[in-house]
């Protein structure tokens, strides 16, 4: 077989029959659909695509799949790309998370790990040469994310070297897995790897909660797979590093800076639920966390020099011992301003809980400020919560995080995620769901990511941003235009490489051609590659359920918060802009060949080969 | 040629582990991250330790071998190994302090740094990054050099502590 970028198999776990062996996928199915979010979508719909709208997504019948791409680990800044059917937007997202998980699982001989049923008890799936084991995780149920990888880390170290003595040291292995959140079923919970490195959108912790799935953990010991043409390759990498090395002041601050400066230059930041997105407060500056908690300021994942995070550990005061990364901008904000804090000490503390618990820091924490709004507007009491739950109150939020993470009291509630809990607290209140729906910041019930649509001065997300994305609220995968993404994000979680490794188009396309051999061009994936993928989400989302199915153009809209006026800062006054957003919604899915309600049409799953789509799109039309 | 020598500064690994990559390139012609003389091990993320051959001032692992396989260039002081002749015991490995060698995962031979014959890949790529993490000295043979040949776990413990404080005892078993 030639060469081209593949370990070559699919570790395939039956958790439910206990059974674990290798699968492989047609040559076209690669080069159609590539790896990540691509290939995750395809493998569901020849999985469960059947009778999608009946998969609980947390039930046994849905599955759970961990890839890789053709390019991960080879290409500057691997990741591995979760998926399964969501339990939040019950479609699918591509989540990824950069991770030395992704080329220690290539470098053993596997693309990816796909995961059905439910084990009896807790478990995790090791990953070598050797192929899959199924492992007992009764002694890491419960544990937070920190004290799972000081066990794991020692015990699968321990072992793999007992096995092989005589050979020496080899590195620890690399996991992803859930804290208690994900165990417990939160559903917007996050898959975790490494510290605070996460897979967060479509809540696919909770998904391997549902399965009794502890960890996957991987080591490989042999070369990243062979690519059609090496030398090309060896080329192109040096030249991507030295793109990314010439990014000074992105390596410098990471997205570490935006605390301040994305509330205060493009005022789209979450402040108090997103009552407001602008604040002035320079002590939750970049330098603030630089100076005082940064131990390490350039801190790289696999085959990257980006290294847009940084550590960040707390040594003093009530919040000594915490570590986390930056925190990133996402979680600063998030788990910062959107709390009503601005004390960079406290935010690392509650960033630091968040990821402990596999919390999900942008919906999780988009919950938490929901849930404080409700309190500030009197539909929370204080005996609902069980504490006052004031903005800027840390010590809250830290209980309310916990709360949540083991479902107890007003927790449970709130575990359903931002939107199920608005309907949930409605039908507990008496009150009609548009009522508490008005504050739910979710599209598709994804929570949206820390970048306002109204003063549109956003560096990512404007108008029909989040409204038609196939992934929600995702800001990782804002829709631009229906065609410039398709060959952005829409290619690197297929690719499954990182958003902030990209390099020139075209050298990141004469990367892949290099690697693959496929005649992949900027074009195939704006027209041909990157709309299959989009389309075949779009899909799965309109056939929805069993618990949710969302309406087509009404629910392809912002939250309602984001068309009240901004109250505050340099755009005070301004708004998302309706008539734009539907003058522009229409556009949108006429470019990708749908019709005026967002449903595809025939001629146009003829075209991307999706033909076995139409029978269910036929009944929508 | 004086004595060359890698430093390390451990504080500066920014985790990246392209040296990784530039030194499997250099010597297995492709990207092989467990066949690279210079291993990034991770006990903690966040703490990563660099790991390769201190060139100890008594050469215990040329010492240990049974076949004379090892030999010290003359030139550079690196440890050369003679793969026809290593026998793949792992000798080596048990007698260095900071267990550096392993065997190959191709062929099971030992496998040990050797300074790229003067001028180290890894050191190249660390520098280009702005990291300085790994720096290449000429000097004269040094009893110091023997010190930094230690486990990476009691490396990344002591780390854990020097950028943790407290917590970072507890991180690491």
């Amino acid at each position: 077989m030639t060469p081209r970028g593949y370990a070559g198999k699919y570790l395939n776990v039956d958790l439910t029959r206990e059974k674990i062996g290798d699968v492989t996928f047609p040559e076209e199915t690669l080069e159609q659909y590539f790896g990540g979010r691509g290939l995750g979508a395809k493998i569901l719909w020849d999985r469960i695509g059947g009778k999608w709208s009946e998969v609980d997504p947390l039930g046994p019948e849905n599955v759970f799949i961990a890839l890789t791409g053709p390019m991960t680990g080879i290409y500057p800044g691997g990741r591995i790309c979760c998926t399964g059917k969501s339990p939040v937007s019950n479609g699918t997202v591509g989540s990824t998370a950069s991770t030395e998980f992704a080329h220690e699982l290539r470098t053993a001989g596997y693309d990816g790990v796909i995961v059905s049923g439910r084990a009896d008890k807790p478990i995790y799936i090791l990953v070598t040469e050797e192929g899959g084991e199924i492992r007992d995780a009764s002694h890491l149920w419960g544990t937070m994310g920190e004290e799972t990888l000081k066990i794991l880390n020692k015990e699968v170290s321990d072992e793999l070297v007992s096995r092989d003595p005589d050979v020496g040291l080899m590195k620890e292995p690399g996991m992803i897995y859930v804290g208690p959140a994900g165990e417990n079923m939160v559903r917007n919970a996050c898959v975790m790897t490494k510290l605070c490195h996460a897979a967060g959108y479509g809540g696919y912790g909770s998904v391997m909660g549902s399965k009794n799935l502890k960890a996957i953990v991987a080591k490989g010991r042999g070369p990243l797979p062979e690519v059609y043409a090496p030398e090309a390759v060896k080329l192109l990498w040096k030249r991507a590093h030295e793109h990314l090395i010439s990014r000074d002041s992105f390596r410098r601050q990471g997205t570490g800076y935006g605390g301040w400066s994305t509330g205060n230059f493009y005022s789209s930041e979450p402040i108090r639920n997103w009552q407001e997105e602008w604040h002035d407060e320079r002590s939750f500056g970049g330098p603030m966390f630089e100076t005082r908690f940064w131990v390490k300021k350039q801190w790289s994942d696999f085959n990257c020099t980006t290294g847009c995070m940084k550590v960040s550990c707390v040594k003093t005061g009530p919040w000594k011992g915490a570590i986390t990364d930056n925190p990133d901008y996402e979680l600063q904000s998030y788990c910062g301003t959107n709390f009503g804090i601005y004390d960079p000490e406290a935010n690392i503390h509650l960033s630091a809980l968040i990821d402990n618990l596999g919390h999900s820091g942008i919906g999780g924490a988009n919950t938490m400020g929901y849930a404080a709004e409700l309190y500030q507007r009197g539909i929370l009491t204080e005996k609902d919560v069980g504490f006052k739950l004031e903005w800027g109150d840390t010590e809250a939020f830290d209980r309310l995080a916990r709360v949540i993470a083991y479902r107890e009291g007003v927790g449970d509630v709130l575990a359903e995620g931002t939107y199920r809990a608005a309907l949930k607290i409605a039908e507990m209140k008496g009150l009609k769901p548009e009522e508490l729906l008005r504050y739910a910041v979710h599209v598709k019930g994804i929570e949206v990511g820390a970048h306002g649509t109204r003063s549109d001065e956003d560096f990512l997300a404007h108008d029909i941003g989040y409204a038609v994305n196939v992934q929600g609220g995702d800001h990782t995968s804002v829709v631009r235009d229906g065609y410039h993404e398709l060959s952005g994000s829409v290619f690197t979680d297929s690719a499954v490489i990182c958003n902030f490794a990209r390099t020139p188009q075209e050298l990141m396309f004469d990367f892949a051609k290099a690697v693959t051999g496929y005649p992949i061009t900027v074009e195939s994936w704006r027209r041909l590659n990157g709309p299959r993928i989009v389309t075949l989400q779009k899909a799965f989302l309109l056939l929805g359920g069993p618990d949710v199915t969302w309406e087509p153009v009404r629910d392809d809209e912002n939250p309602p918060r984001f068309y009240e006026p901004l109250p505050s800062g340099p755009f005070k006054g301004r708004t998302t802009d309706r008539e734009l957003v539907r003058r522009r919604r229409l556009v949108y899915f006429e470019t990708l060949g749908w019709d005026e309600r967002g449903i595809p049409k025939k001629e146009t799953l003829e075209k991307l080969d999706l033909g076995f789509l139409e029978k269910s799109m036929f009944r929508l039309r | 040629m004086s004595s060359i020598w890698i430093v390390r500064d451990y504080e500066n690994c920014s985790g990246c582990r392209r040296c990784e990559l530039a030194c499997s390139m250099h010597h297995e012609g492709w990207m092989w991250p467990e066949a690279s003389r210079i291993r990034v091990f991770m006990p903690f993320p966040g703490v990563e330790v660099p790991h390769l051959c201190a060139q100890c001032d008594d050469y215990p692992c040329v010492e240990s071998c049974p076949v004379e396989a090892l030999s010290v260039d003359g030139g550079t002081t690196a440890v050369i190994v003679d793969e026809e002749t290593c026998i793949g015991c792992g000798a080596c490995a048990k007698a260095c302090p900071g267990t550096v060698p392993y065997l190959h995962p191709r062929d099971r031979k030992a496998t040990i740094c050797d300074l790229c014959g003067g001028d180290p890949e890894c050191v190249k790529v660390c520098r280009e990054a702005g990291y300085n993490a790994l720096r290449l000295v000429h000097e004269g043979m040094s009893g110091h050099r023997k010190l930094f040949a230690r486990n990476p776990v009691d490396v990344a413990k002591d780390l854990a502590v020097k950028f943790f404080g407290e917590k970072g005892e507890e991180l690491i078993v």
